[in-house]
């Protein structure tokens, strides 16, 4: 299996050998609960447990609703509204599905900047980190696949644009819609194999999970010092780690409660606040809304797609290269899937010898924006597609591009990195200062 | 300091995420205190059966409410009416349509308390089952909805306002009349102002002033549109205090468990 260096699970009995030799099930739960973790990790590294917890609520509180659930387009509206009204705690099990799926990319959202930051991409974590991007490609469409399925007007209308995403593809497009939708508009075949689909990713997603833990368990955890736990020999390991039984599953359990605590808050006094009022208007294909808005946690890609209009330049330019095969729209929907790509490519653009963030003078003022660009291309998104919103979502997608394309592979160049503590150890006692009382005076960052 | 302005972003990412809806040209909605507002604040019966006596005589004449069933009428926490008031109540609706009656031939019936609120007589008037959470009030500072925080979603603030909105001014256009409303996106309503003064008269005589009658129906489509707010208040009102009570012994807990780790920190 590699990994760090540890104590491995002994079976004793007569009956756990008699286990052991036949499915080795408790010595692989036995490992990965007691896989050496480093000790100096931060509140940052918090949120997996997190995700975990709400793939399980949302396959938990899915599953109920699925039993009340009709995925019939004159049915859907009125049975979601049935489980608001008459199924014993129906309504607090939508709305906890409902915001679920916030806390969900609330949490991913964290949980990638962090990973951006501390270099958790780069290498030998690229794997972790490409699983990720998986499961998080898996997540948009889980959520927006779930959106549908309460058949209301931004479910519908919403349908209609992002599956007009993949006609806008050239020569295949059209067909390609046609097939996505199972006809040539939004209707009862949609609704359909939505409802399956949204059924099935979460536990794909679960798969991809396990496999994302396997990674990391592997490579060891990344860490804020980006400084890797000494391998030679299990004392040596011992030094820089702690099991994360009990002492992480202990933190990120209270850290999980306090989130836990503020959503429950949000469930009980806010559910709305985070969903689009026009859902609670059952489908017309008649009417369209004033303002097509996605959920929050796809408007800052929803930005970067009508930023490019067929006013900019760089759209002129492909179409004119391409003979108008790559017209605006089709434009749009490649810069919006590169914007992931590019996250995705992360481990390969990022040419810097150090990983983490906090020993990056540079890095650390370019990665604040990017993160402030992301907070500003989720509001553009939601601004109706006019001035100055178009040209400042442009400039928004800009900054997105530049820095995976551009300023990564060049700060590697010309950054000159901070020199990281020797070992995690010298880390922890820096900030906690048990060995030595004068280092814990410096800042704890 | 860098640490903290990041955790400081995501945490204005979560805020400015909330709801961050545009609409375009917004009719003016004012704030109102409702009784059913803030974490502890639940619905006034009373209030409510005023409600019902208004939507009653006056909205449900061209609009109606498919996806209510009149049993909730009796619900705790609703109007709470009582079980032979909410029979007489469903028995006025004399044209619900029964397949199994008449040998399988099908007649009218009138409703009984397990049939839902008939549809509406006018198809151009929207279904108000809904209709309070199908309206946002509030989308401000720059259509981030942080003010939603503070004042709520604001839907029965927005039917409040619109009932309450129109100026008098009416025109025609292409053969439909068009009345002036400070309320409704881009200020002129199909709907003729439904309400006036003493449109509805209350058995102990409370104020039937537009305004009243007005805030009452408002607060009765909020109970229509979410009937298990105060269920759903108390859930959480517990589910924060349970948390609150396990993150604090949570956090002792890691504390104890982390203390001979990491020393004292002078």
């Amino acid at each position: 299996m590699g990994g760090i260096p540890h104590d491995h699970y002994e079976p004793k009995s007569k009956m756990e050998k008699a286990i052991n030799s036949r499915l080795p099930i408790i010595g692989l739960l036995y490992d990965t609960l007691l896989v050496p973790t480093p000790k100096n990790l931060n509140w940052m590294w918090i949120w997996g447990i997190v995700l975990t917890f709400c793939l399980t609520l949302q396959i938990i509180t899915g599953i109920v609703l699925v039993m009340h659930y009709t995925p019939h387009v004159d049915l859907a509206f009125a049975s979601i509204e049935h489980i608001m009204r008459d199924v014993n705690g129906g309504h607090m099990i939508r709305y906890f599905h409902m915001n679920g799926a916030s806390l969900f990319f609330f949490a991913v959202y964290t949980h990638m900047f962090r990973g951006l930051y501390y270099g958790s991409y780069k290498a030998p974590r690229e794997i972790t980190w490409i699983i990720g991007m998986l499961i998080y490609i898996l997540m948009m469409a889980t959520g927006f696949l779930g959106y549908v399925l309460p058949w209301g007007q931004m479910s519908f209308h919403g349908t209609a644009v992002i599956t007009g995403l993949f006609g806008a593809i050239p020569f295949i497009g059209e067909t390609l819609q046609t097939w996505l939708l199972g006809a040539t508009a939004v209707g009862q075949p949609a609704l359909n194999r939505f409802f399956s689909l949204h059924y099935l990713f979460p536990f794909l997603m679960a798969g991809l999970v396990i496999l994302h833990i396997w990674a990391f368990h592997t490579t060891g955890n990344n860490n804020p010092t980006g400084v890797e736990v000494r391998r030679g020999s299990k004392a040596e390991a011992e030094k820089d780690t702690l099991p994360f039984w009990p002492y992480f599953v202990v933190k990120d359990l209270f850290a999980l409660g306090l989130i836990l605590t503020v959503f429950m808050a949000i469930v009980g006094f806010m559910p709305n606040y985070l969903g689009h009022p026009d859902n609670y208007i059952e489908a017309n294909p008649l009417v369209t809304p004033a303002h097509i808005v996605p959920e929050w946690y796809y408007l800052p890609f929803y930005a970067i797609l009508r930023a490019f209009t067929s006013e900019v330049w760089v759209v002129q330019l492909a179409s004119f290269v391409t003979g108008g095969i790559v017209d605006a729209k089709f434009f749009g929907v490649l810069a919006m899937f590169g914007a992931i790509a590019v996250m995705a490519l992360a481990p390969w653009l990022d040419t810097s010898m150090a990983r983490s963030g906090r020993f990056r003078p540079m890095f650390k003022w370019w990665f604040a924006i990017l993160v402030a660009d992301f907070v500003f291309l989720m509001w553009l998104g939601a601004r109706p597609a006019e001035e100055p919103y178009a040209s400042l979502a442009l400039i928004g997608a800009t900054y997105w591009f530049a820095y995976f394309l551009v300023i990564l592979p060049l700060l590697g160049v010309i950054e000159k990195p901070l020199a990281p503590p020797s070992t995690i150890e010298d880390d922890f006692n820096a900030h906690y200062g048990k060995s030595n009382a004068a280092n814990a005076a410096s800042p704890a960052e | 300091m860098f640490k903290k302005t990041s955790t400081a972003l995501i945490f204005v990412l979560a805020l400015t995420s909330g709801s961050c809806y545009a609409a375009g040209s917004e009719g003016h909605v004012h704030d109102h205190d409702f009784s059913f507002e803030g974490p502890f604040g639940s619905y006034d019966q009373e209030q409510l059966r005023r409600g019902l006596k208004i939507y009653t005589e006056v909205c449900s004449s061209c609009h109606g409410m498919k996806f209510v069933p009149i049993r909730t009428l009796g619900d705790e926490g609703g109007p709470a009416l009582s079980k032979d008031e909410v029979r007489a109540y469903a028995d006025q609706f004399v044209e619900v349509w029964d397949q199994s009656l008449n040998d399988g031939e099908g007649d009218y019936r009138a409703a009984l308390p397990a049939d839902h609120f008939p549809v509406g007589g006018n198809s151009n008037a929207p279904d108000l089952s809904l209709m309070a959470k199908a309206r946002a009030g509030f989308h401000g500072p720059a259509g981030t909805g942080i003010n939603q925080l503070l004042k709520g979603m604001g839907g029965p603030e927005y039917i409040l306002s619109l009932l309450t909105g129109y100026t008098g001014n009416d025109k025609t256009v292409s053969g439909a009349t068009l009345y002036e409303n400070t309320a409704y996106p881009g200020g002129w309503i199909s709907m003729a102002p439904p309400l006036y003064d003493e449109a509805v008269e209350f058995s102990d005589g409370h104020k039937n002033d537009v305004e009243h009658l007005s805030e009452d129906v408002s607060a009765f489509l909020m109970w229509t549109a979410e009937p298990k707010l105060n269920q759903r208040k108390r859930a959480g009102t517990v589910g924060v205090l349970i948390l609150g009570v396990l993150t604090l012994l949570l956090f002792l807990a890691n504390k104890a468990l982390w203390a001979p780790i990491k020393g004292r920190k002078d």
